[in-house]
């Protein structure tokens, strides 16, 4: 065991964050910690703009192979890179959803001809992706999608009609994979298929859903017929369910550590609140700062063992892996409240009027949706009991 | 970056696993925590014999095996799952690394090397009996006399302090306070003017004693380190010995909630398994969150605790993953253990299954070094003031 990064490593450290230094000026500066989650919808375009300068200096992709565009950096590397990005408050990728996960997919299950198409414009910073999983039957049980995709014949083209939800960014997209149902006969996991489909075209409709928030950065994405190529569903159909499974599991990656640099960010700001506040004298908002702080620490250990370990024997995910989601999705739920805990009285009042809040609201009341996507915490707790502990399996049920 | 156990250090692991299996059963533990001494002597020369562990982390130049800490926590850690009886972690964790830490070369070949060949035992009282294990806890007093120091005071808490055959004893300066004019001392255990007196406890698979110093009388030769400075040498022996403490509750978590999965998938009400309700997976989904999560934050410290003893970088965070690990360990250990008592229903309220031991060594494992709240103020004071 031994933590202690090469020579070589902090040199690449080095090399990060001083292109982050050189780069992040001028018309980014004010960019800096933006449109992380919860902030996504401030300065889209700036940040589009940002996406193509840092594709320009070779750091998108930092993890993928050579072949596709990548840097094939280590995951000591990768993780040097998400935490410096982080660190110097570079803001929110829209690109993360193309690098984070169809480029992933897409090396990992799609054609040469899938690869050649997608893979440049996600390197390049230029095509941005959406991912439609979720529909308002289909949340946490996913696999009950009702969105079909029927292969016409005539036009030579997939189509697909249905409603996806809670879809990030999809009217910044340029494309989303779609999860659909191609054999209109099938349930659950089986007959599903796993498509690429251009945003812009007349079967295609977005809706922002508006949020707790009052602002909106997840939509309804509506399919009327919408056109696919016939070449660009990956795998075969019927195979939608294991790529979208497979996908899942790359959403577990390195970025991670960068998630947590992020946290570090936001923890340190209600640090700061409390010491102008004289919070920080309340031995309970104490112990509630130093616990969080604690927390956020082994947050940080035990991605550090998730990425250096091996996956378990039987190919799943090692037990501090099953356990992460759930355990940061709280972490991030508690520091929100702690914040708004910190600043008393004073939490309640805006920046201004109508509705505009200040980081530390919209940090409380965005990270409600935390412990709610990506598998809630009740499914991350069945996930946990049944895979990680071998208890038995909730049966489905019968209506 | 390679933060997982080595294949040796896997090795280690496993076979002081498989090793505690078969020697601390619960026949064996009962049998021994009904006892004074608390431990089972053939046993504890067994392990100092065979096994070695005393000697893990202890240079070769004083007989030890001089391997890492890293090594001592994951032995702990299965201490911990297997209830072991023994003096390990005060012999080991506390009284071998004051030794390590501030013992002259002298001291530390007269001692360590017993230590490592003839199973030596030894405890280190330090707490006069309060609740803030800061350099407040020191009360005892010495004063020279003479060429002579002069010891009188008294102390709680001292982990197999009754059965020790050396004992490590701060005291401070009479009329000094804080961190300033304590000193660490070094003395057999039969030395004229020790009282020892064994404390039963809630918790009896660790045993406690009371210790007092009435008008000891000690050469100069008996000071371990300098005078004055023992705060600075005793604040890391206690930043070690909490991060060996952690692991342990580590150990704890680990076997409650593989026994309480166990028991859960057999126990069946209302036609079927207990295990097969959600408000039963869903707790035990939270028990093994806080196992792990409590593990990564004692591989974390053991890291550390090892570059420390290296003279290492790292050194200087030894104090924040101490906190960090024990304070995390210790609700951790308290949390998972209340919730196997609760999955085990009835049973788990008998003195007849083992799960009241665990919950009992949860607690005392919590207060022993400093509670979550103790070490999350240390934090803050770093954090915030």
């Amino acid at each position: 065991m031994k933590l202690s990064f090469s020579p070589e490593d902090e040199r690449f450290r080095e090399e990060v964050a001083d292109w982050l230094k050189d780069n992040l000026t001028g018309d980014f500066e004010q960019l800096k910690y933006r449109g992380g989650p919860g902030d996504e919808h401030m300065y889209p375009e700036e940040r589009k703009v940002w996406e193509r300068v840092l594709a320009a200096g070779g750091w998108t992709c930092v993890g993928w192979p050579m072949e596709y565009g990548g840097r094939a950096c280590s995951i000591e590397q990768q993780v040097i890179f998400f935490e410096e990005y982080a660190r110097a408050g570079a803001p929110g990728r829209v690109g993360h959803i193309g690098e984070g996960l169809t480029g992933p997919t897409i090396i990992a299950f799609g054609s040469e001809e899938q690869k050649k198409k997608y893979l440049p414009g996600i390197v390049a910073g230029t095509e941005l992706w959406c991912q439609g999983y979720s529909e308002p039957g289909a949340g946490s049980d996913l696999a009950n999608v009702k969105t079909k995709a029927r292969f016409d014949e005539a036009r030579g083209k997939w189509l697909i009609s249905g409603q996806k939800v809670w879809t990030s960014l999809a009217h910044e997209s340029d494309f989303c994979f779609v999860i659909a149902r191609t054999d209109p006969d099938s349930v659950a996991h089986k007959g599903l298929g796993f498509f690429l489909v251009k945003m812009h075209q007349p079967g295609i409709l977005v809706r922002p859903i508006e949020q707790i928030t009052g602002t909106s950065e997840f939509n309804e994405v509506f399919f009327d017929e919408a056109e696919c190529d016939a070449e660009d569903i990956v795998g075969a159909p019927g195979d939608g369910w294991k790529v979208a499974m497979g996908l899942l599991g790359f959403e577990r990656g390195v970025s991670t550590l960068g998630q947590q640099m992020a946290f570090q960010n936001e923890f340190d700001q209600v640090v700061l609140a409390a010491r102008e506040n004289g919070a920080a004298q309340d031995p309970v908002i104490r112990q509630r700062i130093a616990r969080a702080h604690t927390e956020l620490k082994i947050m940080r250990y035990n991605a550090m063992r998730m990425l250096s370990g091996q996956s378990g024997s039987d190919g799943g995910l090692q037990k501090e892996a099953l356990i992460y989601k759930l355990y940061w999705a709280s972490w991030h739920r508690s520091l929100g409240e702690l914040a708004m805990d910190v600043l008393g009285p004073e939490c309640e009042i805006l920046s201004d009027g109508p509705y505009e809040l200040s980081r530390l609201q919209s940090l409380y009341l965005f990270v409600r949706a935390d412990t709610i996507y990506g598998g809630t915490n009740q499914i991350q707790r069945n996930i946990i009991a049944e895979r990680g502990l071998g208890m038995p399996k909730e049966p489905r049920g019968t209506l | 970056m390679e933060f997982a156990f080595t294949e040796e250090q896997e090795m280690i692991r496993d076979t002081a696993a498989s090793f505690l299996a078969e020697v601390s059963t619960s026949e064996a533990i009962r049998a021994v925590m009904a006892t004074e001494r608390g431990y089972d002597s053939e046993l504890w020369n067994r392990i100092c014999t065979e096994m070695y562990w005393q000697a893990i982390h202890v240079p070769e130049q004083f007989g030890g095996m001089g391997l890492g800490y890293v090594e001592v926590v994951a032995t702990m850690e299965q201490m911990g799952r297997y209830l072991l009886c023994s003096p390990y972690f005060a012999t080991v964790c506390l009284a071998a690394n004051t030794l390590l830490l501030g013992g002259s070369d002298a001291q530390k070949t007269a001692w360590l090397r017993p230590m490592c060949d003839s199973a030596l035992s030894a405890a280190v009282a330090f707490n006069g009996g309060v609740s803030d294990w800061s350099a407040k806890a020191v009360t005892a007093t010495w004063q020279r006399e003479g060429g002579d120091y002069v010891l009188n005071g008294e102390y709680r808490y001292v982990v197999d302090g009754h059965s020790a055959q050396l004992l490590i004893v701060a005291a401070r300066e009479l009329g000094s306070v804080g961190e300033a004019g304590i000193s660490l001392f070094l003395l057999p255990a039969e030395t004229a003017g020790v009282f020892r007196r064994w404390l039963p406890t809630m918790d009896q698979a660790r045993k406690q004693a009371a210790v007092t110093l009435n008008d000891v009388r000690l050469a100069p030769s008996e000071l371990l380190g300098e005078a004055g400075k023992g705060w600075q040498v005793l604040a890391k022996v206690l930043d070690l010995a909490a991060i060996a403490l952690a692991a342990e509750q580590v150990g704890g978590c680990q076997q409650v909630l593989d026994r309480t999965v166990e028991y859960t998938s057999e126990r069946v009400q209302f036609n079927r398994t207990i295990a097969s309700f959600q408000a039963v997976k869903h707790k035990a989904a939270d028990m093994m969150l806080q196992t792990e999560v409590a593990r990564s934050a004692i591989y974390y410290a053991a890291c550390v605790a090892q570059d420390a003893l290296e003279g290492g970088m790292m050194a200087k965070e030894l104090a924040e993953a101490a906190s960090i690990a024990k304070s995390y360990c210790s609700d951790a250990y308290f949390a998972v253990a209340g919730d196997a008592l609760q999955l085990f229903g009835g049973v788990g309220f008998t003195w007849e299954y083992d799960v009241h031991l665990y919950f009992k060594r949860a607690k005392s494992s919590e207060h022993l070094l400093g509670n979550g709240a103790f070490h999350r103020e240390r934090l803050a004071k770093t954090l915030l003031d």
